[in-house]
């Protein structure tokens, strides 16, 4: 299989592009597939702490890129699955220390070894944004419903056009059925409507993924999350997979159903 | 929708839902954004006014302006072209 590099961001920070970076490849990995997810938020790394592997970091990011270490040194080995790798990022160095040439050598470098290569972006535009894009075939943008964010996901894409990728999708992050159905919400035709660019799933609100996090284990692993469940039906797609669009009202009308059941029981 | 909701729908002031507001004012922001992120939009624009109105009237291209504005709720294209007077003859495409 070829492999694929693909860039999670968003321009906002806070709209989960590190949860859906953790969850995407812990999910592809569960699939049996390959993954090294790369964070590439130098000075404020994350996606160790968002993957419980934070106590394992020898080396980094800029050690890597610098010669410090070979970079198969810094990649580190996830404790659940046997293809998952993480290669944290430096904390105490700036988003200089790596240039977008040196990133773009070394996704290909692992492109040797692995079937996805997911870069976790940090936020904002600048020398953070282009390094973690340098290197990447295709994006994934993550927005939430609300205007701040589909503005800042409306900048991102223009911004990854004028760079050469093309194939970016989008990820409705945290949205809530119950809001959307009284019309306080902004819905997914909504903001499919005003960003224009392929759908690659919708994520719903959902406490699992602060739960999960504070555990250091990512909510796919979880199999009452929904959310972890709409993680699982985006990796399927991301793999190339045809896998139905997750629909708000399903699991809600399933719950009510339950809920309907016990009373009757009783 | 709860009886609730209904109700304080019916006799709230503002009957428009917040999604349309948020929906509606994106739409104004990114067109602007859109605009000012790509200086050379609004320079090739006027570069082609020039062009089609230059066939029909003598106009003043160095002092022409062209701008987007910000009304109440919606975006005008907004184009200052002075005149100094109007061409004898119209010449079309075709002549």
């Amino acid at each position: 299989m070829k492999s694929r590099v693909i860039v999670i961001t968003s321009g906002k920070g806070g709209v989960g592009k590190t949860t859906t970076t953790a969850n995407l490849g812990t999910a592809l990995a569960m699939m049996g597939k390959k993954v090294v997810m790369i964070d590439t938020d130098i000075g404020l790394r994350n996606l160790d702490v968002v993957m419980g592997l934070e106590n394992r970091i020898v080396f980094d990011i800029v050690d890597a890129v610098n010669g410090h270490c070979k970079l198969k040194q810094a990649l580190i080995k996830d404790k659940r699955f046997d293809g998952l790798y993480l290669l944290p990022a430096a904390q105490t160095k700036d988003k200089t220390a790596v240039s977008p040439h040196q990133m773009k050598n070394m996704t290909n470098e692992l492109r040797k070894d692995f079937d996805f290569i997911l870069v976790d972006c940090p936020a904002g535009i600048e020398q953070g944004f282009k390094n973690a894009i340098a290197g990447a075939d295709k994006a994934v943008v993550v927005a939430t419903p609300e205007v701040s964010s589909v503005r800042d996901a409306d900048r991102i894409i223009g911004l990854l056009e004028a760079a050469g990728l093309t194939e970016t999708r989008l990820i409705i992050n945290r949205i809530r059925g119950k809001m959307v159905k009284r019309g306080d919400m902004m819905d997914i035709s909504d903001i499919n409507d005003i960003l224009a660019i392929e759908l690659l799933g919708v994520v719903p609100e959902d406490e699992a993924i602060v739960v999960s996090t504070n555990r250091g284990e990512p909510a796919v692993l979880e199999n009452i999350s929904r959310a972890g469940a709409a993680y699982r039906r985006i990796a399927r797609r991301l793999n190339g997979e045809e896998v139905p669009m997750y629909s708000l009202d399903d699991p809600e009308n399933i719950m009510d159903k339950f809920k309907k059941m016990l009373k009757l029981a009783r | 929708m709860t009886l609730l909701d209904v109700l304080s729908r019916i006799f709230s002031r503002e009957s428009v839902s917040s999604k349309d507001v948020a929906r509606e004012r994106l739409r104004l922001v990114l067109v602007h954004d859109r605009a000012s992120v790509s200086p050379e939009f609004l320079n090739s624009l006027k570069e082609d006014l020039i062009k089609v109105i230059r066939d029909y009237l003598d106009i003043d291209e160095e002092a022409l302006q062209v701008n987007l504005e910000n009304e109440e709720n919606s975006i005008a294209l907004i184009a200052n072209i002075p005149v100094k007077g109007f061409r004898r003859k119209v010449e079309t495409a075709s002549s």
